[in-house]
């Protein structure tokens, strides 16, 4: 395994190299790809932290624990709560914050927070042919040349090598409570969620389990103003029943929507699949016996499936796109994109790694026969 | 500010042109007569002006293609126009360019108060788009302050702020989805109603692309249910590097203000003397406002107050009414035309880290001082965006151009301490020629390969965000 200590060394390798690599993180989200093995793991280092500014700057390997412990510290965080992949893909490592980035990973609170890209607002990397590029910086307001920031984001290592990345950071919260309704079907759960997600009370979770028959509405902040809110919120939906209310319990319980700790334990494929809120019922209707989970107020919805299963097809004519999280290659990992679509993709790739040698037919295909448009 | 000379071999061309774009388009949608084509001369960047070869003015997306495919084969330029607010020059002319304007684009398509978003063709206007959806006590929530004029398209095109940036950020973390025209004519979809992208976040890419990378005809774009109220509190102080200290302290505390808004002396006194707010007499002050319940937002100014305290305030003042809110506001919203009722002024727009905020205050005094022109700040404090308004004399010969050496200058060091040339006008002409000091040559040309893919002759916009040094080679090749 390659691990160089610095951006430089990160460059000199890819620049002098022309064999593919399998560019990672910590490797713990199960990412397909082959070549040799290139770690970002010894990029370590919170370059900067100014809480006054909300700005946090760490250097790419850097453990997600490392960075939200320094915030911790200030009581602040990361806005968009990352997920942690270790149960669901049964792996090991220490998740890095640049795998965070390469893969756009956000949490339940993305439906009220915005998603990792959101808040992300500076990237130095490699590209493919080993030449440093900086993009966005530490400002949060920044419209100085075209946005790379965003397009890094989410682009799962086959742009570049992510060396540093800047972060949007948020205050903590002084308290956290969850209201839960029991017993409704998937139409009534999505009609409580986007009541609550449309009220003016911050809903900063929505979540529905058909198997424990709860759906989840989370409220932070300071103790007056959640307490209000609850309330506030529990009357507004009253014509779903009387919530329960979860206090200290809350921080586990989301916890377990993020990662999707459900299906960790059991065999099976998963894939996570992206709409809006209002079309959740007719992916619950397409994919019958399948085992799901609904999070953002229904617009994310994680299903269990058997293995090679694929749930593209039962989908079609649903806006929006399925992504094969855990199951054996075979199945394009993420949705084929229409032609046009493609075309500009791989113009991207073709510019950004022109050698082909980075996480190579992974994404922003190469390989035309990715796309089924 | 240097353009291009235009292609006289594109402007011989004009009868043909201008035929066959009427053969897409009906006869009162294409404006060519060089009367007409006159009032296309320039944006809200009016110190720069030249009249297009002609104007177009599509109704729809598959017209905007078939212009667009027209100007393609033709190898005509083409600059896309908004509402023509930009104070960047983002939609100034050349004497060879087809000016593609898309104020006839302005229908709401789609409402989903269910799924919180709305789809509008883009010449729509930003405060109309708000408009469209308050009766059910929903909003759009970036707020430029040329909100009731400027258009979506031209948002997107500059990734546009406003005030209220801190709490709901910019236009895209606003933006779900765009229906997009390429320079050839392929109208493509990204996006939509749900969230994240598949593949690549070219939605990200093309926010803030200036026009540069295809025509953006329809969005979709997230709405928000509005706070049950909102609540502003002044607090005056008389020393600007305190009233910095007293902002990074608020953000500390850990409380999200939705606006921090910061003016100095000359700005106070000038928007004092126009709008009669009833600022105090003092050397800066801040504008915070919370959102929330009454009870939310009493807890929430509780906690700033008590900071606030501890900076030595002069006055501290909390809304107690809409009425007094409307008047905290009304002078911080009335600085820009206050000023100019004063004298010619440029408003430049870096951004800093709060935290270099009273260095950098320090530093432009020393410039204005240095130039000998006066610099009102006004800005949006919680997130560092500046807007310096230079005042100069645009009667008095090389006033101007002693404003630009002064306002590259701010801009320099607003880089320097870290920060940006631009947070939320974008770059169009003006700050074109100075991004080499916030780029190396090699981030650069990167970006410029990103527009290679999308429009590989380079004929939308061309001029515009790349030193022309470095476009050249791209533009005439």
């Amino acid at each position: 395994m390659l691990a160089p200590q610095s951006e430089a060394e990160l460059a000199d390798i890819v620049k002098s190299s022309s064999q593919p690599f399998a560019v990672q993180g910590g490797g713990t989200r199960g990412i397909e790809t082959s070549g040799a093995l290139l770690s970002t793991s010894g990029l370590q280092g919170i370059t900067l932290y100014e809480p006054g500014a909300l700005t946090l700057v760490a250097r790419s390997g850097t453990p997600v624990s490392e960075v939200e412990a320094i915030l911790a510290k200030e009581n602040q965080r990361l806005a968009f709560e990352p997920m942690d992949h270790r149960s669901l893909m049964g792996t090991t490592g220490v998740p890095t914050i640049g795998g965070v980035v390469a893969g756009n990973i956000s949490g339940p609170r993305r439906i009220m927070a915005g998603a990792c890209r959101d808040s992300l607002i500076g990237v130095r990397f490699v590209d493919g042919t080993g030449t440093v590029i900086k993009n966005g910086g530490r400002v949060m307001k920044n419209v100085t040349g075209y946005d790379l920031v965003k397009l890094m984001a989410g682009s799962f290592g086959t742009l570049g090598i992510l060396s540093e990345v800047s972060f949007k950071v948020l205050p903590g919260v002084a308290d956290v409570k969850t209201l839960v309704f029991g017993g409704l079907s998937v139409a009534q759960a999505i009609e409580a969620m986007s009541l609550g997600l449309g009220s003016p009370f911050e809903v900063s979770g929505a979540a529905h389990d058909p198997a424990r028959q709860e759906t989840s509405l989370r409220l932070e902040g300071f103790e007056a103003s959640v307490a209000y809110r609850a309330k506030a919120l529990s009357e507004l939906l009253v014509q779903f029943g009387q919530a329960q209310i979860l206090d200290h319990e809350s921080a586990a319980y989301w916890d377990n929507v993020a990662n999707v700790t459900d299906f960790a334990t059991q065999t099976g494929d998963v894939w996570r699949i992206s709409v809006k809120p209002s079309d959740a019922p007719r992916v619950s209707a397409a994919l019958p016996g399948i085992a799901l989970r609904y999070d953002w107020g229904g617009g994310l919805i994680w299903a269990l499936c058997a293995p090679g299963q694929d749930l593209r097809p039962p989908l079609d004519g649903i806006a929006g796109h399925a992504t094969r999280v855990r199951g054996a290659p075979g199945i394009a990992m993420f949705q084929p994109e229409p032609a046009s679509i493609a075309a500009l993709a791989q113009g991207l790739r073709a510019r950004f790694d022109p050698r082909a040698i980075l996480n190579s037919g992974l994404m922003g295909a190469s390989h035309a026969n990715d796309i089924h448009a | 500010m240097e353009m291009p000379p235009p292609d006289m071999m594109v402007i011989a061309r004009k009868p043909r042109i201008v035929a066959r774009l009427l053969e897409v388009l009906p006869d009162d949608a294409v404006i060519h007569e060089e009367a007409e084509t006159r009032a296309y001369e320039c944006d809200a960047l009016t110190a720069y002006r030249c009249p297009p070869l002609c104007a177009v003015l599509p109704s729809s997306t598959q017209e905007v293609s078939a212009v667009l495919r027209i100007c393609h084969e033709e190898g005509v330029p083409v600059v896309p126009r908004g509402s023509g607010t930009s104070l960047a020059g983002g939609a100034l002319p050349t004497a060879d360019c087809v000016i593609l304007g898309v104020a006839r684009l302005n229908d709401v398509l789609e409402t989903s108060y269910s799924d919180r978003y709305i789809r509008v063709q883009t010449g729509r206007t930003n405060l109309s788009v708000t408009g469209a959806v308050e009766e059910e006590d929903f909003f759009y929530a970036p707020d430029p302050s040329s909100q009731l004029a400027c258009a979506i398209a031209g948002n997107i095109a500059m990734n546009s702020g406003g005030a209220h940036c801190l709490k709901y950020g910019v236009t895209t973390n606003n933006l779900l989805g765009v229906k997009m025209v390429l320079m050839d004519g392929t109208i493509i979809e990204i996006g939509g109603a749900h969230l994240d992208a598949p593949g690549y976040d070219l939605l990200g890419l093309i926010c803030g692309s200036e026009g540069q990378l295809g025509v953006v005809t329809e969005a979709t774009l997230r709405i928000l249910r509005k706070p049950e109220g909102a609540r502003p509190v002044l607090m005056a102080f008389n020393d600007s590097e305190v009233a910095g200290a007293c902002v990074a302290d608020i953000i500390k505390a850990g409380v999200l203000p939705v606006a921090i808004e910061f003016m100095d002396r000359l700005c106070i006194e000038t928007s004092e003397n126009f709008a009669q707010a009833g600022y105090p007499d003092c050397e800066a002050l801040l504008i915070v406002e919370v959102e929330g319940s009454d009870a939310e937002i009493d807890e929430q100014l509780g906690v700033i107050l008590q900071i606030a305290r501890r900076h030595d305030p002069i006055e501290l003042r909390e809304s107690t009414s809409p009425e007094e809110s409307a008047k905290i506001w009304l002078g911080r919203k009335s600085a820009f035309g206050a000023i100019g009722q004063i004298s010619d002024y440029m408003c430049l727009d870096g951004t800093i880290p709060v935290s270099s905020l009273p260095m950098v205050l320090r530093r432009i005094g020393e410039l204005s001082e240095h130039y000998g022109l006066r610099v009102g700040n006004v800005f949006h404090a919680g997130d560092g965006n500046m807007h310096p308004l230079i005042l100069f004399d645009a009667n008095k010969e090389g006033d101007l151009e002693l404003c630009e050496a002064m306002g590259a200058d701010i801009l320099r060091l607003c880089v320097e301490a870290g920060g940006c040339l631009t947070g939320e006008h974008g770059v169009g002409i003006e700050k074109r020629d100075l991004m080499f000091d916030q780029f190396d040559p090699e981030d650069l040309e990167l970006q410029m390969k990103v527009k290679d893919v999308f429009d590989p002759k380079w004929l939308l916009n061309p001029a515009k965000v790349f030193p022309l040094t470095a476009s050249e080679s791209r533009r005439t090749g």
